[in-house]
């Protein structure tokens, strides 16, 4: 009988698959932290609700706009910080054995991605609840929303791993580095988002979206490079 | 079509221009040897700005006298936008192969990018009071000048959060270049497809463009150009080999 010697290489995207079951399942199994994020999207939209309510009603469009992005940039730093930051070193030498970096940078994202999708939508939700709607171009908005997500999940995952490698502090550190990166991609995202508001023709976001999948492009293929380097440490 | 293909030989040229001078400017960094490239650098600077003062400019509503700026500003974004990428060039050396020179070297020339930043903020700025009636306005230039300065800013907080300095080095090296990825679009892209910028070379003020910088602001301007390129360079070298001493003085 032969020896069995080396097992057969796992294809990346089974990697990917199963580090992402295994994120979902960790949240789920620690509710905590995804309560205290909904909770906090839910008491910020509160907070805004009360305070408009002194004025009598609905906010002016372009403060609805900011605080929303405000409220969704705030939510999407504290929910990506806790990614790197909750594993242990000696989980981290596990999964170093199991893995390649690649695949664990690209899980997280994906992972992160969708965390966030789901707590834009949620705060769009809750947002057109208490504050009103007064986006005129609904599917602009909600793909620009889509291309939010992505673009903060692929931002703010390899500087969460950046982070983590500092200790001490780590979401002060995060928002001190994640700021400038997201600037670009939140200008850009903030004007699609007001030309959505105001139902202006779509071909005036064209550039702005193409120049934002490309940026995501961009973010992706230098963290997917780089991860490999943090993660030898 | 004939002005796209114009458009892509000047984007290739710049490109190579970009790349030689990284690569010259890695070697004049590194160099022991005689300084004859420094006497060129102060000379240049010391005459461009001599000149810049002294010739006579042409008048061009709204910015006037103010021009002279250019012999002054505008070369002092080219020195940090040059010693920027030098400091990148070393940050992916340093991942290549880690030592604790390269990781000097990447450190010191985003300091001195750091400190012409500054520089050209506080000419632009003082400028912009003058003309545009603001220290600062909402515009893509201006806003991608602070965002590099910030990205800097947080490469030097992430530095200081570090007690072991080969964990200090990679990481800040990753950061170093992630950043600057992120931000292209920012820095070099943003500013020439949005049409509503009040910097001169855009749709607004007269400024620099084909038109406007005649024959005799050119020479003076490219000899501030390379003088302030060269400039950085030098500053680059002396602050890192002052680190690399404290660093041998240390290790003894």
């Amino acid at each position: 009988m032969r020896p069995e010697t080396n097992p057969p290489p796992v294809p990346l995207l089974r990697e990917i698959s199963t580090l992402l079951a295994k994120d979902f399942r960790l949240e789920w199994r620690q509710r905590a932290a995804l309560g205290g994020l909904l909770l906090y999207v839910g008491s910020t939209v509160f907070v805004c609700f009360l305070s408009f309510s002194l004025r009598g009603g609905q906010p002016p469009a372009p403060a609805w706009n900011a605080l929303f992005w405000v409220i969704l940039l705030f939510a999407a730093i504290n929910a990506v910080a806790k990614g790197f930051m909750q594993e242990s070193p000696g989980q981290r030498l596990y999964y170093y054995t199991l893995v390649g970096p690649q695949a664990i940078i690209l899980a997280k994202m994906l992972y992160n991605a969708l965390l966030l999708l789901g707590v834009g939508l949620l705060a769009l939700f809750l947002y057109t609840i208490f504050l009103g709607n007064p986006i005129q171009d609904l599917a602009l908005f909600v793909a620009n929303l889509v291309l939010g997500a992505l673009g903060f999940a692929t931002t703010l995952t390899l500087v969460s791993g950046i982070a983590a490698k500092a200790g001490g502090n780590g979401a002060t550190l995060m928002a001190v580095l994640g700021f400038p990166v997201m600037i670009p991609m939140l200008l850009l995202l903030i004007k699609v988002s007001k030309n959505a508001l105001d139902g202006l023709d779509r071909g005036l976001s064209q550039q702005a979206i193409i120049t934002l999948l490309a940026l995501n492009v961009i973010v992706v293929a230098v963290s997917y490079l780089l991860f490999p380097f943090l993660w030898r440490g | 079509m004939s002005k796209a293909v114009l458009g892509i030989i000047i984007s290739l040229v710049s490109v190579v221009v970009m790349a030689g001078g990284v690569w010259g400017g890695q070697r004049l960094i590194e160099s022991r040897g005689p300084s004859v490239w420094k006497w060129l650098a102060v000379v240049l600077i010391v005459g461009s700005a001599i000149a810049g003062l002294l010739i006579p400019v042409p008048r061009l509503p709204i910015v006037n006298e103010s021009v002279r700026n250019l012999f002054f500003h505008v070369p002092m974004w080219f020195g940090m936008i040059m010693v920027m990428f030098v400091s990148i060039v070393y940050s992916i050396q340093y991942l290549r192969h880690p030592s604790a020179r390269l990781d000097i070297l990447a450190h010191e020339a985003a300091k001195t990018g750091i400190l012409l930043g500054v520089l050209g903020v506080a000419t632009g700025s003082l400028w912009a009071r003058y003309t545009w009636g603001a220290w600062w306005t909402p515009d893509p230039r201006l806003n991608a000048a602070a965002v590099a300065l910030l990205i800097y800013g947080a490469y030097l907080v992430l530095r200081g959060s570090f007690s072991d300095d080969q964990q200090r080095a990679r990481v800040s090296a990753i950061y170093n270049i992630f950043a600057f990825a992120a931000a292209i679009p920012l820095l070099f892209i943003l500013p020439r497809i949005s049409g509503n910028s009040l910097h001169p070379g855009q749709t607004g003020n007269p400024g620099f463009n084909k038109y406007d910088l005649d024959s005799t602001m050119r020479p003076v301007f490219y000899a501030a150009v390379i003088g302030w390129i060269l400039f950085s360079f030098w500053l680059t070298q002396v602050s890192s080999r002052l680190t690399l001493l404290q660093h041998q003085h240390d290790d003894q």
